[in-house]
């Protein structure tokens, strides 16, 4: 799988606006994820990380069609998503484990029925035996015992609630999963536990993931590229040990050393870079860099134009007008 | 004289299917001007723990044994009274959801002023100026106007420095933080950190720190008590906690979080899941997900030993390896009763 660096994902800039009520008739955009174009090799993980509000949830969804971008389009091995048959075929190769493993079960349906849907909607079995061998097939692979299967998800702990929504989430052999923070509502050990199986099935499944979450240790762990949005656009994309050995952007730095290390004495060392102030509203970004309210290097160039996402070395992309002068 | 005792406190919950032990057997001292982190995973009693200290338990739940004593004065008993003159005064507390623990119905500034207004002698005015100078402390920008908005109107990050004014407010001794941070973003976190660092340095309070996040007690804590199930795992100086741990939830724990150590290998997480607190099995709660444990960890609780004077821990490998290395007399009952009494 690493030999090859064959692009399977390309996100070509996408947009996504919400119509906000203003006033009694009037709706402003709100612009959730504003221009952004990445791409994600085969059998990788990329990490996207940002602040709550930042679009990183947006961006995996819509990447997903889950919800219809505004503008953009996304290209899926070569072939762009654009007509319902497209989108068909998209959902067998592309699934989503989502964030609250609470809300994300359906709590009047069994663990095996919750598991067999995507199967029934795909019709991806002939007998129901067929069917039910695979559900138990998915547990197995999920670490969940066969006796689970009748039992409803209030019967489950955090963690094994996880467990089958990913088991759902392999049911129809997807090739690409969108992670949406699948671990950050789970106690520490679990955590452990749930990411350790993240990297087993992609070893025994070939699988790729957009791995979105807040936790930037988790994320440094499980993947091979990061991305970094700010409000609705992404700033920073590089490999994971070069985005946290050589950050560029301003807020991969502040972000970076706002990390509490679980180490007092690299805790007390630490020489935190503490933004000031809260992340603007979406709807009143501000004109230019969005992050140049908070940002100590900002001039008054900065309000002027969006500065342009370009590559400044192999594979480190960052979108910062003054990259080069603070980074000397 | 610790400011803070807490002995044997034992809390539980009785609820229909049964009592729930959520506290059980623990003891702490807080030193006047200390950071104590209570680290522990969700259900592990850390904030029941809290609530015991201001006794604002659900009504289902009852301190069922053991001694809190504040400045030498028993807490447990000492009824509503007495309690009303200790919240907000002596001791604080601030949870982990902001967005939920102001009162949306009301201004900031009313509800800053309530605190005051009950808690100290300050007319109205002096009440309103006193919580315009809190929020300027707390570093709120244009405080005279944040105090006539209410919170819907307030980021998260402006709403737990609402929250912190408040129970700083009447300048108590110690300052409970039940996950401050939880809810908020790594950048809004780092600011509400560094903010209590500052304050606590400047007032001189001491704070209980409770949290989940390993990395938030490393740069907080001077001392560390590890819960695991109601009772202490292990406890001290945060040191020792991080580069000495005894307990094997303690070095569980530490391993399953992601480091740079980590880097391309698999994590090693503590198998099994959390136990049900009302089936506590009779031995070492943690017995069913230890790796390490032995025959004895099935059938009795570790008692608590001192590792050194600055750790203790209650875990049978830790005795066992105290017998073999000559620290610890077999005679286990009186060390634990020393272990206990010494800090």
């Amino acid at each position: 799988m690493s030999e090859e660096k064959k692009v399977l994902i390309e996100v070509d800039h996408l947009k996504k606006y919400f119509d906000i009520n203003v006033g009694l008739f009037k709706t402003k955009p709100l612009k959730a994820v504003d221009d952004v174009s990445f791409t994600i090799n085969r059998g990788e993980t990329l990490g996207l990380v940002g602040e709550s509000g930042c679009g990183k949830t947006t961006v995996g969804r819509t990447l997903l069609h889950l919800y219809k971008p505004t503008a953009g389009e996304v290209i899926y091995d070569g072939k762009p998503i654009r007509t319902k048959a497209d989108l068909k075929e998209y959902r067998t190769k592309a699934t989503m484990v989502f964030q609250d493993p609470y809300s994300s079960l359906n709590p009047r349906m069994t663990v095996s029925d919750i598991i067999g849907e995507p199967i029934d909607v795909h019709k991806l079995y002939a007998t129901a035996a067929e069917r039910q061998d695979k559900i138990l097939e998915l547990m197995a692979k999920v670490g969940l015992n066969s006796e689970h299967a009748s039992r409803y998800a209030h019967e489950f702990s955090g963690g094994q609630r996880q467990r089958i929504g990913i088991a759902r989430a392999l049911a129809v052999n997807p090739e690409f999963i969108v992670c949406d923070e699948p671990v950050s509502a789970l106690d520490v050990s679990i955590q452990a536990q749930v990411i350790n199986m993240f990297g087993e099935l992609q070893e025994e499944l070939g699988l790729t993931y957009l791995f979105v979450a807040h936790d930037l240790l988790v994320v440094r762990h499980i993947s091979d590229r990061i991305a970094v949005m700010y409000l609705g656009r992404m700033v920073e994309l590089a490999d994971a040990e070069e985005i946290h050995d050589h950050p560029l952007h301003p807020y991969t730095k502040s972000l970076l050393s706002a990390i509490p290390i679980p180490d007092p004495k690299i805790a007390r060392a630490n020489q935190r870079i503490v933004l000031h102030g809260d992340i603007p509203s979406p709807l009143n970004a501000p004109s230019g860099c969005p992050f140049r309210t908070r940002c100590r290097y900002a001039t008054p160039a900065c309000a002027e134009s969006m500065p342009e996402f370009k590559e400044v070395s192999k594979g480190h992309f960052v979108a910062c007008h003054r990259v080069a002068e603070i980074n000397d | 004289m610790a400011l803070l005792e807490v002995k044997d406190l034992h809390t539980s919950f009785f609820t229909d299917a049964g009592e729930v032990k959520a506290v059980n057997g623990v003891s702490f001292f807080l030193e006047r001007g200390k950071v104590l982190g209570i680290v522990g995973e969700s259900g592990s009693g850390k904030s029941v723990t809290a609530y015991s200290i201001m006794q604002i338990l659900a009504s289902t739940g009852k301190i069922v044994g053991g001694s809190i004593k504040l400045d030498g004065e028993e807490l447990v008993g000492a009824g509503e009274k007495k309690m009303k003159t200790v919240r907000g005064n002596k001791v604080s507390i601030i949870f982990q959801d902001p967005m939920t623990s102001l009162n949306p119905t009301y201004t900031i500034g009313a509800q800053l002023c309530e605190a005051i207004l009950l808690h100290t002698d300050r007319n109205k005015e002096q009440a309103q100026a006193r919580a315009v100078e809190m929020l300027r402390l707390v570093n709120v920008n244009e405080p005279e106007k944040r105090m006539k908005q209410y919170p819907h109107e307030l980021s998260g990050g402006m709403r737990q420095r609402v929250m912190i004014a408040m129970a700083l407010a009447c300048e108590p001794d110690i300052l409970i933080a039940d996950e401050p941070t939880t809810a908020l973003d790594v950048t809004i976190q780092a600011q509400i950190l560094e903010l209590m660092r500052d304050l606590q340095r400047e007032l001189g309070m001491a704070i209980i720190m409770i949290t989940h996040d390993l990395g938030v007690v490393a740069q907080m804590c001077d001392e560390v008590v590890v819960m695991y199930a109601g009772s202490i795992c292990e406890q001290g100086t945060a040191d020792e906690i991080f580069y000495n741990p005894k307990h094997e939830y303690t070095k569980g724990l530490l391993r399953s979080i992601p480091s740079v150590s980590t880097l391309g290998q698999k994590l090693r997480p503590i198998t099994g899941t959390p136990i049900d607190l009302l089936n506590m099995p009779e031995g070492c709660p943690f017995a069913p997900r230890c790796a390490a444990a032995m025959k004895i960890c099935i059938t009795e609780h570790a008692p608590a030993v001192m590792v050194n004077d600055e750790h203790r821990a209650a875990c049978w490998m830790c005795i066992k390896e105290g017998i073999e290395n000559g620290t610890i007399s077999v005679e286990k009952p009186e060390n634990t009763q020393k272990g206990s009494d010494v800090k």
